[in-house]
């Protein structure tokens, strides 16, 4: 935990502004971070995390207040800056040259040279592999970055920090996408940072992660400290009280009334797994979770039974009726409708409005001999914003502009004029704060209440259990197995064993 | 949504290119009171009408997030061949009549078009490399039929000339500039107004989502493309109705540039989806202006393209000035999302 309270802290923000224009993001945020800590920062959506990280690592410039390094009063006008300090920033989304191998992207920017203006590719070499081996790291510094996984990435901004002597590391969101056994090997990293002295600070969402690996927790509300928990105060209920300001009332599964089936998917085949065939079926007002570690080839079945990849062959099967689908207009047709896993990049129109997004599923509705009715578009999208509680002031606003959570409800909003009868959600709640997904249940539940089917896809046990009547378990493109919520082995535990190709 | 207004309130980078447009026109007034003569003025607006229609045509492929570099080279073939069409002299022994010479060049600009298109869409190709190839493809082939003779009319046909290009509406405004704003109203009727027009920003935007959303986004792409080769094709009637002739070896040369340097000017990013067509239109009349506005300040003739190319840079630089301070004080001052909610989307607080 924190070292010597006499001792300066390592990096300290002391009262920080930041307004955007006219929106304050920061209102006198205070926050010490020692060596040796691991210190979670917590908060809903636009609580001002990131915002705060991005005013330690120079991302951003407070309006007001101060930053401190050992104690002394510095300025950290740009990134480079931080870096002199010490302080190193992990993107949420990682910011590494595909391109390129390991070695050039640790040492992007500041190679070692020799000859002038050639770099030296052999001290590059050996220093990285040093670096890949102080994490332990299986991959040589030749590996081009296009070939790791997202896990591996990771690894590489770590190192790339190392390298420049971090003694900080900020990580905003570093698991919202990595795979759970990624994780861990994460956290372990992480642990073995803080036993040599580093400060890692980490944005997150997940209570899990926090719980276990978090010496101390920050939480934000509304630009504003709401609170500190120290280790042994740690917990769920706490954290989600100061986050929320209020206690949370749990949302609660409506256990579903099963009837007719509405999906049945035969004996399909996706490129990535050949051989391996998948059936499965969906019944009328069930949640069906789909669990399995990243990799697993649950994405795939969706983007498949959805018609935007071509399965190898399979049949599927609406409402008892076999159905040929080989464009998404095809599976919107026969009543489906597909959340798709990134939502920056397949699920919204980032640059275009709340109601353009909103209207873009079965435009056809909302048009007359090819001319777009504007005005019952607006009325649509302003029932919309009401009944998904979108957070906007009007529906003209950019997507791009909203938070995760409310940029996925504007994904979820489109598809809700059409009234599918089978929504495949991939990943529904990714990086989106405890409020946005407890609504997101709701809206999960309301979709089975009215007698659809919801596939869901998770990578989070703790919401697949939450929300699922049944889970299937996928390992390596095969179904694993299947639980049902009454079956004994509906928990983590025994989820996580189909999951890792145990019995 | 249509109305001028709106338009500028909603795309604020269009008052730069109006402003740049208006203060070329003034300076080079004041220096040169003969550049705001009616005649000249109607001459300048006759040009731009021209050009205005083949920019309008490529806007709608780089909206999409393509190019189209052959536009010069099927201005050649088009202008080549109506005239030859109407004279008998290609494909039919007769002359062909008017709608019908009109409506064969049409269809084989569509054709050009889809042609594109489907090499974009189905193929993958890039359709900076489609279009090239196209470039070196329609200008041979405009070679070809004219024989590598000017394509003219002679005396003939002055009725068909005056009623599509000269003839001038309340003695002042030329006919082809009266066709740019009718082709202009139905381009921003399609873009605003339309269902494809909305698919044509999402596909432009971001292909993969308007994909998950059921759109069939080639069909939407190559019908960019046809609209484009199609605009494209009729221009080039109009310039050979303007000109007389047409010389396939150098007709219609680096108008494809022109068109292009219009568009983006106009407020189109060569990224994609982006573009408004009062912009282009603008952007299209900005080029026109310079050019004439050089030749009527003296330059000479061997400085021309340099001096005119340094301006449109001054142009999309001053652009893309202004598309950073109003992105900064919408990020800033806009009082949108909630407080600490990043406005990049890279950077969303998640």
């Amino acid at each position: 935990m924190a070292a010597d309270p006499d001792s300066h802290p390592l990096l300290e923000a002391r009262a920080i502004s930041k307004r955007f224009g006219g929106v304050r993001a920061l209102e006198g945020v205070s926050a010490s971070f020692h060596a040796g800590e691991v210190v979670a920062v917590m908060g809903e959506n636009g609580a001002g995390k990131s915002t705060l990280m991005k005013c330690l690592a120079g991302v951003h410039q407070p309006n007001a207040g101060q930053v401190a390094v050992d104690g002394d009063l510095v300025s950290i006008p740009d990134v480079r800056a931080a870096e002199k300090l010490g302080i190193a920033f992990i993107h949420q989304e990682l910011n590494l040259a595909e391109n390129l191998n390991i070695g050039a992207n640790v040492y992007l920017g500041r190679e070692p040279r020799k000859f002038g203006p050639f770099f030296d590719q052999r001290e590059i070499r050996l220093r990285t592999q040093d670096l890949l081996d102080a994490l332990e790291l299986d991959v040589t510094p030749d590996t081009p970055v296009r070939n790791l996984s997202i896990g591996h990435r990771q690894m590489v901004e770590i190192a790339k920090a190392l390298s420049q002597k971090a003694r900080i590391l900020i990580m905003d969101e570093p698991t919202s996408s990595l795979s759970l056994h990624e994780t861990r090997i994460l956290f372990r990293l992480v642990k073995k940072l803080r036993e040599e002295g580093m400060c890692i600070v980490f944005i997150s969402h997940r209570m899990a992660e926090v719980e276990e690996i978090a010496d101390r927790v920050i939480v934000l509300k509304d630009g504003r400290n709401s609170g500190e928990l120290g280790r042994e105060e740690i917990n769920r209920d706490r954290i989600v009280s100061l986050m929320v300001g209020r206690e949370l009332v749990a949302h609660e599964k409506t256990v579903a009334k099963t009837g007719e089936i509405m999906l049945e998917v035969r004996d399909l085949r996706v490129a990535r797994f050949p051989d391996v065939p998948i059936s499965f079926e969906l019944r009328a007002g069930e949640v069906v979770g789909m669990a399995g570690l990243v990799g697993a080839g649950r994405t795939e079945v969706a983007r498949a039974v959805f018609g935007i990849d071509r399965a190898l062959d399979g049949e599927v099967w609406v409402q008892g009726e076999k159905v040929s689908i080989k464009h998404p207009q095809d599976a919107i047709r026969a009543g489906l409708a597909l959340v798709p896993e990134d939502r920056k990049a397949q699920g919204a129109i980032l640059n275009l409005a709340i109601r353009d997004n909103v209207a873009m599923v079965g435009m056809d509705r909302w048009q007359r001999a090819g001319f777009v009715k504007d005005r019952q578009i607006d009325q649509r999208a302003e029932e919309a914003r009401e009944s998904l509680r979108i957070r906007t002031p009007n529906t003209r606003q950019q997507v791009s502009m909203l938070s995760g959570g409310n940029q996925q409800k504007v994904v979820l909003a489109k598809w809700m004029p059409l009234r599918p009868r089978i929504f495949l959600l991939d990943e529904p709640t990714r990086g989106i704060d405890v409020g946005s997904k407890s609504e997101i249940y709701e809206v999960i539940d309301q979709m089975t209440t009215e007698g659809a089917a919801v596939l869901a896809i998770s990578s989070e046990l703790e919401e697949v259990l939450r929300i699922s009547d049944r889970v299937i378990v996928m390992h390596e493109g095969r179904i694993a197995g299947q639980v049902a919520r009454d079956d004994p082995h509906f928990s983590e535990k025994g989820i996580m064993q189909l999951a890792t190709g145990g019995e | 949504m249509l109305s001028l207004k709106n338009t500028l309130k909603e795309n604020p980078k269009l008052l730069v290119i109006f402003g740049l447009l208006a203060l070329l026109f003034i300076v080079t007034s004041l220096l040169q009171p003969s550049f705001r003569d009616p005649a000249t003025l109607t001459n300048t607006m006759r040009w731009i009408g021209l050009y205005g229609i083949i920019s309008i045509g490529v806007a709608f492929v780089i909206i999409t997030g393509g190019i189209d570099l052959s536009i010069g080279s099927l201005i050649a073939l088009s202008g080549v061949m109506l005239p030859m069409l109407l004279k008998g002299d290609i494909f039919f022994s007769d002359p062909l009549p008017v709608p019908l010479a009109f409506g064969l060049v049409l269809l084989i600009s569509l054709g050009i078009g889809l042609f594109h298109g489907v090499l974009v869409t189905k193929l993958g190709l890039q359709p900076f490399l489609v279009t090239l190839c196209g470039l070196f493809i329609y200008r041979g082939l405009a070679r070809a039929a004219g024989n590598d003779q000017t394509q003219g009319f002679g005396g003939d046909f002055s009725g068909l000339k005056n009623a599509l290009v000269k003839d001038k509406l309340f003695d002042f405004i030329p006919m082809s500039f009266v066709v740019l704003i009718m082709i202009g109203i139905i381009a921003a009727v399609v873009l605003n107004k339309t269902v494809f027009g909305r698919y044509l920003l999402a596909v432009g935007h971001n292909e993969e989502a308007a994909k998950f959303s059921g759109i069939k986004t080639d069909r939407v792409k190559i019908a960019a493309y046809m609209i484009c080769s199609l605009l494209g094709g009729f221009a080039g009637m109009l310039f050979v109705l303007d000109t007389n002739g047409a010389t396939p070896s150098s007709f219609g040369n680096f108008y494809e540039l022109y068109a292009i340097a219009g568009a983006v000017l106009g407020g189109c990013s060569l990224r994609g989806g982006e573009g408004a067509i009062f912009g282009v239109i603008c952007g299209a009349a900005l080029v026109q202006v310079a050019e004439k506005a050089v030749f009527f300040l003296g330059v000479e003739e061997k400085s021309k393209f340099t001096v005119i190319g340094i301006f449109i840079l001054g142009g999309v630089i001053a652009d893309e000035l202004f598309r950073r301070v109003n992105e900064k004080r919408m990020a800033g001052g806009g009082g949108t999302g909630p407080p600490g909610d990043s406005p990049d989307p890279a950077g969303s607080e998640a």
